[in-house]
């Protein structure tokens, strides 16, 4: 039970009373109490994607740079192992050819074409050897490290995540990751920031004990491991989109957006389909009702 | 109104099938000819809903299980497999997530239609206890339901959860910590307590399916209870199930599934948490735990306690005061209709619950009403989540273990109709023959 109430059990003594007494103490007593560790973090606001709403869709253009910002910066520490480079040529994705739609993803030349970049570890079936082969459209994201310790070893300690659905395992989702991408900040005056850490206000954290200003203005946002990456110029897109910061930024969160939810498009369109559906359903069995039950007086 | 059948057989088949097994005389009698009163509102339409619910939560189920692996080590890949790999595993899976939700939406407006109207009196004592097995077994198939992913949320929801039997060491020693390494199959949520669950959220919903039956039946002895509370007194104050209550469902059924659909196509995360989609990890402990917002009001009783053996007992209790409802109203008029002191009393104790439910979802600690400020951290203090929680369990249980039991003794109620129809008739019907409007043939 320590995970449930360990904030709210400390701030009182474990005294055995009868449930009345402790129902008169709960709605009566007990006004202050110690104040407790807080996150907080700055809330992302202000961006807008092209996938937003109802009629939302991606646009491919810009998953086909933010495919380009993964793969030059973020794809050095962070995995996505979730996907298949098979994936960037579904229907949807960023590679997709709608000239032709009956195409296997796993069959088209721009899957075959990007996996062909990368070597990925395999066993020879011959020998049985640990070899390297060069990687297929079936074949998963190449991973950056071969395990958690090697990640971990290579990053001062601190795991880079897995970003396969870290669109959807972030509170504001692409939102938040465009804005803590681009969020990074210089530190207050009163900050005492860790060897290997960076201050970031997007980043959930308490900076209670890191603050030597006053307590009333912890400043808020938290720590994180990894210093600023995308900087203008970082990334060349091909299309000519000038390369700031922000576009890089917004182009790795929809792409991200895209990976950990790939039927977005489909679903949403799906959905518009059935709705019209039921409408027209509903419209039709409202009169039915009307026309069965009109000499009932109910 | 059980009992005499109006089933004539019409084809030599039938009339062959019906000395044999006799179900489709079963099936006029209970679906077609049923005497349904004539005044249900829209409110008696969500028994119709929840029947879909049910078969909808079943049917996706089955496909995500032919998908799913129930492994600790693959299960969250397993479930991100359906929603990437799978034809239409999106959907199927969007559908059974916010089923859930949809099917307790429902059986609360369900719930607290009967506790307004009083279908839980006599003679509908067994159908409303049938209906609170239905709601406990629901509660359990969800819960279990929510740990299979193997997330975050999932993994310390079965922490939590599980848990809370370990504070009955308080009242036997060992006894607690036996109950929680049995129902873990080990010594921590792991792999066994998994499989476990998964084994068991298969079976559960195949047994409410068969209360479900039990309560159909216990409902078709007294037949409906309606608005008004008034019992059936002649035939004029009914209509045949079908196609009087079959459209009318129906109609009721799409209009749920339009508010269904909006959730599974456009916002079917709404109603999850992004912590879910962290796989589980036993050293990473979430900053915020909370349950799904169904369990939130009996949440925010656990934690209104600081006492761990008392909170747990608070709710048990809370779901407990729904099974002796029956015995606890002493009032002799069914509807609220007629209760106008019992309809406050109503209303207040819903938004009690609504209450509790937002006071679940936040930090016990949160200020509620800033009264002042704390002299270090200048944090507003005052009156708090916790204590909030605190004021509306007490009403909550009040509710049930006062006001019911005495309103019933010292309120006015105002005059109960004779008859369903009564109070259709135009300009009181008092002149005029009851029931006489009911008859389609004589009006326009």
């Amino acid at each position: 039970m320590t995970d449930l109430s360990m904030g709210f059990r400390t701030a009182f003594s474990r005294v055995r009373v009868s449930m009345l007494a402790v129902l008169a103490v709960a709605l009566f007593g007990v006004a202050a109490q110690p104040a407790l560790a807080k996150t907080t973090a700055r809330e992302a606001e202000g961006v807008s994607f092209s996938f937003e709403g109802p009629f939302g869709v991606f646009d491919q253009a810009e998953l086909q740079r933010g495919y380009k910002v993964y793969a030059e910066v973020c794809s050095a520490c962070h995995s996505m192992k979730l996907l298949s480079y098979r994936d960037l040529a579904q229907a949807g994705g960023p590679f997709y050819d709608p000239k032709h739609p009956n195409l296997p993803p796993a069959q088209s030349p721009y899957a075959k074409a990007i996996a062909a970049q990368y070597k990925v570890s395999d066993i020879d079936h011959d020998t049985g050897d640990v070899i390297e082969r060069t990687a297929t459209p079936a074949d998963h994201f190449r991973a950056p490290f071969p395990n958690e310790y090697a990640a971990r070893a290579a990053n001062g300690g601190a795991l880079p995540p897995d970003l396969s659905v870290i669109a959807r395992a972030r509170e504001g989702g692409p939102a938040y990751i465009y804005k803590l991408l681009l969020g990074y900040e210089e530190p207050p005056k009163g900050m005492t920031v860790p060897d290997g850490k960076y201050y970031n206000p997007y980043m959930p954290g308490d900076m209670g004990s890191f603050w030597s200003g006053p307590k009333d203005k912890v400043p808020e946002g938290g720590f994180i491991s990894m210093a600023k990456q995308l900087t203008p110029d970082r990334v060349q897109f091909d299309d000519k989109t000038p390369s700031t910061a922000e576009n890089e930024a917004h182009a790795v969160a929809t792409f991200l957006a895209w990976a950990a939810d790939p039927h977005m498009v489909e679903r949403k369109q799906t959905g518009l389909a059935v709705m019209l559906f039921l409408l027209v359903f509903t419209g039709l069995t409202y009169l039915s009702y009307r026309q069965i039950w009109r000499n009932v007086a109910h | 109104m059980s009992g005499h059948s109006t089933y004539e057989p019409k084809t030599s088949f039938e009339r062959w099938l019906d000395v044999r097994l006799p179900i489709l005389r079963m099936a006029h009698d209970t679906a077609i000819d049923f005497p349904t009163p004539k005044n249900l509102n829209y409110w008696w339409t969500f028994g119709g809903i929840l029947a879909v619910c049910l078969v909808i939560q079943i049917v996706t189920g089955l496909v995500l299980a032919m998908h799913y692996v129930a492994n600790a080590g693959l299960a969250f890949n397993s479930v991100e497999h359906i929603m990437r790999d799978v034809n239409h595993g999106w959907m199927i899976r969007y559908i059974h997530a916010n089923g859930a939700s949809m099917f307790f939406l429902a059986v609360y407006v369900h719930i607290a239609r009967g506790l307004y109207y009083g279908s839980y009196k006599a003679p509908r004592e067994i159908l409303w206890l049938l209906g609170c097995v239905i709601y406990l077994l629901m509660m359990a198939t969800a819960f279990m339901g929510y740990v299979l992913p193997w997330g975050q949320m999932s993994y310390y929801g079965a922490v939590v959860i599980t848990n809370l039997f370990s504070a009955f060491d308080r009242l036997i020693p060992g006894v607690g910590t036996a109950i929680t390494t049995w129902l873990w199959g080990g010594f921590a949520v792991d792999n066994a307590t998994l499989n476990r669950f998964f084994s068991l959220h298969y079976l559960l919903p195949f047994m409410i399916a068969g209360v479900v039956g039990l309560h159909i039946w216990a409902l078709h002895v007294p037949g409906n209870n309606n608005p008004t509370g008034v019992d059936v007194k002649s035939k004029e104050d009914t209509v045949p199930f079908h196609p009087y209550y079959t459209v009318k469902d129906a109609f009721a059924i799409l209009v749920f599934l339009l508010l269904f659909s909006w959730f599974v196509f456009f916002a079917p995360e709404a109603l999850g948490h992004a912590d879910n989609q962290v796989p589980a990890n036993p050293l990473v402990t979430p900053i915020h735990i909370v349950p799904e917002w169904y369990f939130l009001p009996f949440y925010a009783i656990l934690r209104a306690v600081p006492d761990k053996l008392i909170g747990v007992l608070l709710m048990f209790s809370a779901i407990a005061m729904l099974f002796l409802l029956p015995w606890l109203d002493t009032s002799k008029v069914r509807s609220m209709r007629y209760r106008p002191m019992a309809r406050w009393f109503f209303l207040i104790f819903i938004a009690a619950t609504l209450g509790l439910g937002w006071c679940g979802g936040k930090l016990p600690d949160d200020v509620v009403i800033a009264v002042g400020q704390d002299a270090v951290s200048g944090e507003p203090t005052g009156f708090t989540v916790v204590m909030l929680s605190r004021v509306l369990a007490t009403y909550y249980f009040a509710y049930f273990l006062l006001v019911l039991p005495l309103l019933g003794l010292f309120e006015k109620t105002l005059a109960v109709p004779d008859t369903i129809s009564t109070p259709v008739l135009p300009k009181g019907g008092a002149s005029m023959p009851t029931g006489a409007t009911a008859s389609p043939e004589k009006k326009g």
